[in-house]
């Protein structure tokens, strides 16, 4: 059922691909096929996803996701790039801004790059979006994903890097909050020596161990895009402003739920 | 128009020089390896750029335009005599250029001058410094050469100059970097990386140069034309057997076992992309590619269709002496 429903999406995928099934940015139709596959599981069966605002996602044309991290690895990501291709319709390849490490690493950087996974910088996500890409950013940047358990909803200082580029984009931002990450993945401590070692920010640790993500509910609720008028080039003091807002925007999305959740859980 | 050709002898120059005779120019062409079948109408000198002989044919033939392609790519020649032909012979052509009033200089360069490394941006522009040249300096003198030819833009503003930063060629002739890696059975890739190779087919190469010479942008441009491949589906497509190996086992068996010879930095190039946007030359000279990538895959192929294994050579080989049957 899964394998066919991918196939059918992912040949309504609008991406210019040539006659070797790759993408003029080496994303590729094979690579995809076999990760959204993998996706499709982990998001149907083992998170049991729920996705709320799809429709908030253009359907084509530039725009940049935003949200929380939630979670030790990157299976935030991982469900929102999945969210996107499988609720969206048309589906959407959200091209997600990785962070450096992961290009210099053999075989992920195999599979990042021929998934339309890119280092966040500012001249490939300028374009990606020039080229009326979907983006996928979290402007807490490793120091998100490095939140401890009792943290898990707790949102870390935003980067500014993505406003400047919205703004000089003239990109929408569409605000998403995550939840349940913490859960799957309950860190309970971040081992950085180890992680320098392999090449890595951190090595996060779990009660038992191993990261490794537990079946836990997901949800991914997409909120109203909001766009912002400017150059890009504003004062600090602006764009710091507009940035606060998104974080507003997402802190309420996981606040909301989060006190939804505790309703339905008091209800007799 | 009177254009000199200097490094005619390339397969790429050659076609260059046929492109530009047939559209009425009159070509004239320096270079130390003849070319005999060079057709009438091509006046061919065979002489060194930097010796006396060449910079006679500056003053007597005085050409309008001077397209230099006669840089050292080839990462086999080394040391002081690559440094000498690159550098000392760019600086030749650049002082041969004012002092003999040419009004237009082209600097053929390659787009490897970016460098390749694991956070740099897919997409090159002109603006960008050269990256990771301290882990390939085998590159240092093409790189130095390529910025010697832009400071002209700024040194000699009366001579408009073009320095042209051109990807991977690929096709019939089976020359340059990329073709020559591809000429053998097997072609060593890093295990675990799968970079974006970006090439064009020679005759798309010499078209743009020659629309260049035409134009007369001043600048620098890149210059590629369809888009970039992964290195393991040109491989695939050219029907070449890929070896993937850990970098460290590579580096110790690279030009042995049939595998070509690389420098240690060129190694790089086979984990990162080197990829560049050329949407400045586009638009400065018009320039659209003939050749698809498929296309240009396949006319490498045609011509170098996959070499036999050592077992197929040597049973061919047996078969001749007579001492096996087919």
């Amino acid at each position: 059922m899964s394998r066919s429903e991918v196939k059918e999406r992912l040949e309504r995928l609008e991406l210019p691909f040539n006659a070797y099934g790759v993408d003029p940015y080496g994303v590729s139709r094979w690579h995809l096929g076999v990760i959204y596959e993998a996706l499709t599981f982990f998001y149907r069966h083992y998170f049991r996803v729920r996705c709320h605002g799809i429709e908030h996602v253009p359907a084509r044309g530039r725009g940049m996701l935003v949200g929380n991290h939630s979670g030790g690895v990157a299976v935030d990501g991982m469900m929102v790039i999945a969210s996107c291709f499988l609720e969206a319709d048309p589906p959407r390849l959200a091209q997600g801004m990785a962070e450096k490490f992961v290009n210099a690493m053999p075989l992920a950087s195999i599979w990042s790059s021929r998934c339309g996974q890119f280092p966040g910088l500012p001249e490939n996500a300028t374009r990606l979006l020039e080229e009326e890409r979907l983006l996928l950013v979290f402007p807490e940047g490793a120091r998100g994903t490095a939140k401890l358990y009792p943290q898990r909803y707790d949102l870390v200082d935003f980067g500014t890097g993505f406003m400047r580029l919205a703004l000089k984009t003239r990109t929408p931002i569409i605000p998403f909050g995550f939840l349940g990450g913490g859960a799957a993945i309950p860190t309970v401590a971040n081992l950085y020596g180890l992680g320098k070692a392999l090449g890595m920010p951190y090595v996060p640790v779990t009660p038992y161990l191993l990261p490794l993500p537990l079946p836990v509910p997901l949800e991914i609720h997409y909120s109203e895009p909001m766009v912002f008028e400017g150059t890009g080039n504003e004062e600090d003091t602006v764009i710091q402003g507009y940035v606060e807002q998104v974080k507003a925007r997402i802190a309420d999305i996981i606040d909301q739920r989060r006190s939804e959740r505790w309703r339905e859980a008091e209800k007799p | 128009m009177k254009v000199l050709i200097l490094g005619l002898g390339g397969a790429v120059a050659r076609r260059v020089a046929l492109g530009l005779h047939e559209r009425g120019h009159t070509v004239i062409g320096i270079d130390t390896r003849p070319w005999k079948e060079a057709p009438r109408g091509i006046e061919m000198h065979t002489v060194d750029l930097r010796k006396r002989a060449a910079e006679d044919v500056f003053r007597t033939r005085r050409p309008d335009a001077v397209v230099h392609m006669a840089t050292v790519t080839s990462l086999r020649v080394q040391g002081e005599e690559r440094h000498r032909i690159n550098l000392g012979g760019t600086r030749v052509v650049f002082e041969h250029c004012r002092t003999y009033g040419v009004k237009h200089a082209l600097f053929i360069g390659r787009h490897t001058f970016y460098g390749a490394a694991p956070d740099s941006a897919l997409y090159h522009t002109e603006d960008e410094p050269p990256k990771e040249l301290a882990s390939f300096p085998e590159l240092a003198d093409l790189v130095a050469a390529d910025l010697y030819a832009s400071t002209a833009l700024w040194r000699t503003p009366e001579l408009a100059t073009s320095v042209l930063r051109v990807c991977y060629t690929l096709g019939p002739s089976a020359q340059g970097t990329l073709a020559t890696f591809l000429r053998g059975r097997r072609v060593p890739l890093v295990a675990g990386y799968d970079p974006l190779f970006q090439f064009m087919h020679e005759d798309d190469v010499a078209s743009a140069i020659v629309l260049a010479v035409e134009k007369r942008p001043r600048g620098v441009f890149n210059v590629a034309g369809p888009q970039p491949l992964p290195l393991s589906v040109i491989v695939r497509e050219a029907q070449r057997v890929p070896a993937p190996l850990p970098m460290a086992v590579l580096r110790q068996l690279i030009g042995r076992f049939g595998l070509p010879r690389l420098p240690p930095g060129a190694l790089y190039h086979l984990q990162y992309p080197i990829v560049v946007d050329a949407r400045a030359f586009q638009a400065a000279t018009g320039f659209t590619h003939r050749y698809n990538e498929v296309q240009t895959v396949q006319s490498f192929l045609d011509a170098h269709p996959t070499p036999p294994s050592h077992r197929e050579q040597l049973r061919h080989k047996l078969e001749t002496l007579g001492v096996v049957k087919s």
